[in-house]
């Protein structure tokens, strides 16, 4: 679509914007601004308009522009949203409020402090250990199309924490591992070239880990790539009391220890 | 962080909820419903429970389930409303009355 | 296992969670609404357990079943012990995943079948009551 098309004229919608500046005062406010209406424009475009033309002093994170990288989440009319993926045109004419991911700490305006998602992701070892260490000149770990599909889903999360901010479970409770990272965790646990899903079974089937969800489901709902964090936490909840009954039935079948800590 | 002790309580949750869910409605009708239209009377209601071993087994199971279904789903409710305080005592109140109450029904049932 | 300190800003805002968080969004009203569920289905496990501990007095036991006061419970439970079938059916796929070779079992199938099987179930059920009675 040709660009003169897609500008309405004159138009102009209203954006109120989280803002906290703690050099200058310890509380939040909103501040409001009036940016031009376009087709085209995201809350992500119209965040940066008002950033260049209107007020440099107005922070937030972004960086791909297309739904991939996931550091533009906010709230958005009090929805978790990709802000790159929230078309203004949604929302015309009504006003349109931008507020940093619900239930994390806001560093500065939309600005929310990870740290903690961060180190969950580590928690769960959120990345592959191999059953079986092999050399490089032993080839590819082989996989089937059948065994793919039973993670894959999991796999697509782009860490934009979207789920978080729409878990009342983490926003009572910040230790609670949390949908992503769980979803994650399930993710390499259900990969079948992964060894390591007794190593995590004891973050993951601690008390704050799955059992601190109460199955909302809101995560499910807001994930942009359909990753359903709480159908993983369902599943290994059911992984996680399979594993209780057998270690209280059968207690002599030790579980593996793992080798050394890796 | 140790693997939790939760599964005890979740997979009870999760057969009472079960239970809950496939019985309950029918049974309400049953027992709530029918005698108000006239259909069944108290008198043949009784008579129904206190003949058969099996449905004094059905109710059994239906009293016992569920109440376990309640205290958990209900402890979990209590902290979703943001009442987090003496989570412990809150537990042993919710658990233990499940348990008096399936201890209850048994021995009422056993002796019947 | 040690959580390694984050890189904490030396000041940071906490929003609170609001007391009224479940009143702010229908998804989570209805979250909450299915979570009070149970307090009617162990209501009606209360009120059986009070049924049976009247076996043998028949009198007591009429006079229970026909008071007011369970049939406005057995009314207001009614609505919410259908909702706990319902939202228990509809989330019964996201624990129960099946797969055939690549392909995730629709979750429609998995939640059809429980609601078929409820079916048959209640309408089993009522018409057992309905012989027992009869042939009595
Ligand atoms: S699970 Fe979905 S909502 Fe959550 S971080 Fe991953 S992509 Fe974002
Ligand atoms: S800017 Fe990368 S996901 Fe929106």
């Amino acid at each position: 679509m040709a660009a003169s098309n897609t500008t309405t004229s004159n138009a102009v919608v209203t954006m109120d914007v989280f803002r906290y500046e703690p050099d200058a005062s310890e509380l939040p406010r909103m501040q409001r601004y009036t940016v031009p209406f376009r087709e085209d424009w995201v809350v992500l475009d119209a965040l940066n308009h008002i950033k260049d033309e209107i007020d440099g002093t107005l922070s937030f994170r972004w960086s791909c522009r297309m739904g991939v990288c996931g550091s533009c989440g906010m709230m958005v009319n009090g929805e978790p949203r990709l802000t790159c993926n929230s078309f203004l045109r949604d929302y015309y004419p009504n006003p349109i409020r931008v507020e940093p991911l619900s239930y994390f700490p806001v560093i500065r305006d939309l600005i929310i402090n990870l740290d903690h998602f961060l180190d969950k992701l580590e928690e769960v070892k959120a990345w592959l250990i191999p059953a079986e260490d092999r050399e490089l000149s032993e080839g590819e770990y082989r996989q089937s199309p059948a065994q793919l599909a039973q993670y894959k889903q999991f796999s697509m999360c782009i860490n934009c924490m979207l789920c978080y901010a729409a878990c009342p479970a983490y926003g009572h409770h910040s230790e609670f591992i949390g949908p992503a990272a769980l979803a994650l965790a399930q993710r390499y646990n259900m990969d079948s070239r992964d060894g390591a899903s007794d190593e995590r079974a004891d973050v993951i089937f601690s008390e704050e880990g799955i059992w601190d969800c109460t199955f909302v489901g809101e995560c499910a709902r807001v994930c942009p790539k359909n990753v359903d964090p709480a159908s993983a936490i369902q599943q290994a909840k059911v992984e996680a009391t399979k594993d209780f009954f057998k270690s209280v039935l059968v207690p002599w079948g030790k579980r593996q220890q793992p080798a050394e800590s890796r | 962080m140790a693997r939790s002790k939760e599964p005890i309580w979740w997979s009870m949750f999760s057969a009472g909820g079960v239970i809950a869910a496939f019985l309950i409605p029918a049974t309400l009708l049953i027992t709530g419903f029918a005698p108000l239209a006239g259909y069944i009377t108290a008198e043949q209601l009784h008579d129904l429970i206190d003949r058969s071993w099996l449905v004094k087994i059905y109710l059994f199971i239906l009293i016992a389930l569920p109440l376990f279904h309640w205290a958990h789903r209900f402890r979990f409710t209590v902290a979703d409303l943001g009442l987090r305080g003496g989570a412990a005592l809150q537990a042993i109140l919710f658990y233990g009355a499940a348990i008096v109450g399936t201890i209850c029904a048994a021995v009422i049932l056993i002796r019947a | 296992m040690p959580r390694h300190q984050p890189a904490t800003p030396a000041k940071q805002h906490i929003r609170p969670m609001p007391v009224g968080w479940w009143l702010k969004r229908t998804s989570y009203f209805l979250f909450m609404m299915r979570e009070l569920t149970c307090v009617f289905v162990g209501g009606y496990a209360l009120f059986l357990l009070m049924l049976v501990a009247r076996i043998g007095e028949p009198d007591a036991f009429a006079a229970l079943l026909e008071h007011p006061g369970s049939l406005v419970f057995h009314v207001l439970a009614l609505p919410f012990v259908l909702y706990h079938t319902i939202t228990w059916f509809n989330v019964t796929p996201k624990a129960l995943v099946i797969y055939r070779g690549e392909e995730k079992v629709n979750p429609v199938i998995i939640a059809g079948a429980n609601y078929v099987g409820w079916i048959v179930v209640s309408v089993a059920l009522i018409w057992i009551a309905w012989i027992a009675i009869g042939s009595a």
